[in-house]
């Protein structure tokens, strides 16, 4: 069993007034995520993106269809804390996703909740803190710290439930950029530890880190594939209301005029080794 | 001189333990048709700066003159302020709350007592000007529209005052790379259609560089940089320090001169950053 979650012919409806027709949110959706990969899903605002995301930790339940985490069904109740606690969630805003007033409480909150020994929690807030950089605030109050250090927090929460998988619902589009890099470093991080990762976003230099990039469009999967193919068409790209990476777009504007660029070059770390090695 | 802001001061729960200094000695000109962007992280005093822009927030001290007139003195009205200096919120859709798009957009020009055929003039103006169908969609429920769209009437709402300065508080948080582009493109048309003055808050460094001719650079309540695009990122460390960042273009050219390549000096753009690259790469 390597696929972590296994997403097979996922219909939902969001139900509206009885006069009118449910809208279809997810429409046959099919992915299998291999354990400890690192996906990014992007998609224009209404694509199903988000709505995706909540199936896979039973916030949402598929209208058809199914989806399995680690082999439980997200319809079987009697398995929802298995499946939240295999697959934890962040989401955009901190503000909405922290409860306590103390940062330490915070992160506490998720394992005290699944009855975990209290010298337990004790180990596993602290490595969780630590390993997002947050262990010296850890007595603060969190409406005190910046949006990257709350979203970080709010990581901290679900590292605390020893997830085997992530989602991460747009988790920088509130931040500045010092707190975009922070939590694009930490999630990494996690990845490397060996967490699957599945990162929803609308900026494309993130989605160059990811292993496999999944475009969503209308409630389908449009696209899917490693990032370095899944870029490479950039008008069907646009097409769908996105862009491309700026390496991306311009290694093709270079080959255009003649110069050739390896196609594999799709992040600034890249292009700079590229070029840097031309020069020695 | 059309914005006069003079040695500003602020201080949030004075008096409280909680006290903070948010805005300290910033002063800053801006003349009719600018386009400035703020830039800061966050808790710079950003947003607080721009509230005080229009009068929602009244200074510790200093001064804050439009067109010589001092908006923190008492005898000022606040109806008129805000009638000349617009102020788009972040997520300005969650501020819709009429059941169609045109009562919406027509309920600012009707509160300031204008006529009928002024405010369905004013209206009609605004909601094209943001590149919508005002035919298709003036009767329907702003609730209807899409997210890129609702952002587009909530603005539409704050155009239809007709302020000659507008404001906006990262008007593209959350936005898809289309919608991202299409907002910014409404919002260029809005500040070519009328001469509009237009002072835009946001996190991203490549919009601000392509947009703005001037940028203010909060950092702890104060200014600590202002001047041109080409100015303010040529201060890659400096920036770096303050929690912002570089535009790619210059971030990538910034990357590449540490490993000892030669690439000038104020490229900011894709395009110049294309040719800088070619020229590099052609000889090889």
């Amino acid at each position: 069993m390597n696929h972590i979650i296994s997403i097979e012919d996922l219909v939902f409806e969001y139900e509206r007034e009885e006069k009118l027709e449910p809208i279809k949110a997810l429409d046959n959706v099919n992915i299998k995520i291999k354990k400890g990969s690192f996906i990014a899903i992007i998609g224009s605002n209404g694509s199903g993106k988000s709505t995706l995301a909540k199936n896979i930790n039973a916030l949402l339940l598929p209208s058809s269809g199914a989806v399995y985490v680690k082999g439980f069904n997200t319809t079987d109740e009697t398995k929802l804390w298995e499946i939240r606690q295999t697959a934890g969630m962040v989401f955009q805003n901190p503000d909405n996703q922290l409860v306590s007033s103390i940062v330490e409480d915070d992160v506490a909150f998720g394992p005290e909740n699944l009855g975990v020994e209290p010298a337990e929690i004790r180990k596993r807030v602290d490595n969780s803190l630590c390993a997002v950089n947050m262990y010296e605030e850890r007595k603060k109050a969190p409406h005190l710290l910046s949006g990257g250090q709350k979203q970080r927090i709010a990581i901290a929460g679900v590292i605390a439930m020893k997830p085997e998988c992530i989602i991460l619902d747009e988790p920088t589009a509130m931040l500045d950029p010092h707190g975009r890099y922070e939590v694009m470093e930490i999630i990494e991080r996690l990845h490397n530890e060996g967490i699957t990762v599945i990162l929803i976003t609308h900026f494309m230099e993130e989605t160059t880190r990811a292993e496999r990039v999944i475009i969503m469009d209308a409630g389908k999967v449009a696209i899917d594939g490693a990032p370095a193919a899944v870029f490479a068409n950039a008008k069907k790209i646009k097409e769908l209301g996105l862009d491309v990476p700026f390496i991306v777009e311009i290694a093709e504007r270079l080959r255009n005029r003649g110069i050739d660029i390896p196609k594999n070059i799709i992040s600034i770390e890249e292009m700079v080794d590229y070029i840097a090695c031309k020069f020695k | 001189m059309q914005i006069q802001v003079k040695n500003l001061n602020h201080i949030y729960s004075e008096g409280m333990p909680y006290e903070s200094v948010s805005l300290k000695d910033v002063s800053f000109e801006i003349e009719k048709g600018e386009f400035v962007g703020v830039i800061g992280h966050t808790g710079s005093g950003k947003s607080t700066l721009i509230q005080h822009l229009n009068g929602l927030l009244k200074p510790k001290s200093g001064s804050i003159l439009i067109d010589g007139i001092d908006i923190t003195s008492g005898e000022v009205k606040m109806s008129d302020i805000r009638r000349r200096i617009g102020l788009v919120f972040q997520y300005p859709e969650y501020q819709l709350f009429e059941e169609t798009i045109y009562k919406d957009v027509a309920f600012g020009p009707l509160n300031l007592g204008l006529t009928q055929e002024e405010t369905d003039r004013r209206v009609k103006t605004a909601i094209k000007l943001v590149g919508l169908d005002y035919e298709e969609i003036d009767r329907r429920s702003p609730f209807e529209l899409s997210g890129g769209q609702k952002r587009r009437v909530a603005i539409a709402g704050v155009i239809a005052m007709e302020p000659e300065i507008l404001i906006l508080d990262e008007p593209t948080a959350g936005l898809d790379p289309k919608s991202h582009a299409d907002i910014l493109q409404m919002i260029q048309i809005i500040h070519s259609a009328r001469n509009t003055t237009i002072i835009i808050v946001s996190h991203n460094m490549d919009d601000i560089a392509r947009l703005t001719n001037k940028i203010l650079v909060l950092d702890k309540g104060k200014l600590a940089m202002a001047g041109t695009p080409a100015e303010v990122f040529s201060q890659a460390d400096y920036l770096e320090s303050l929690g912002l960042g570089l535009p790619l273009s210059a971030y990538l050219m910034n990357e590449l001169r540490k490993r000892r390549i030669p690439v000038s000096e104020g490229i900011l753009n894709i395009d110049e950053a294309e040719e800088e690259l070619y020229s590099i790469l052609k000889t090889y």
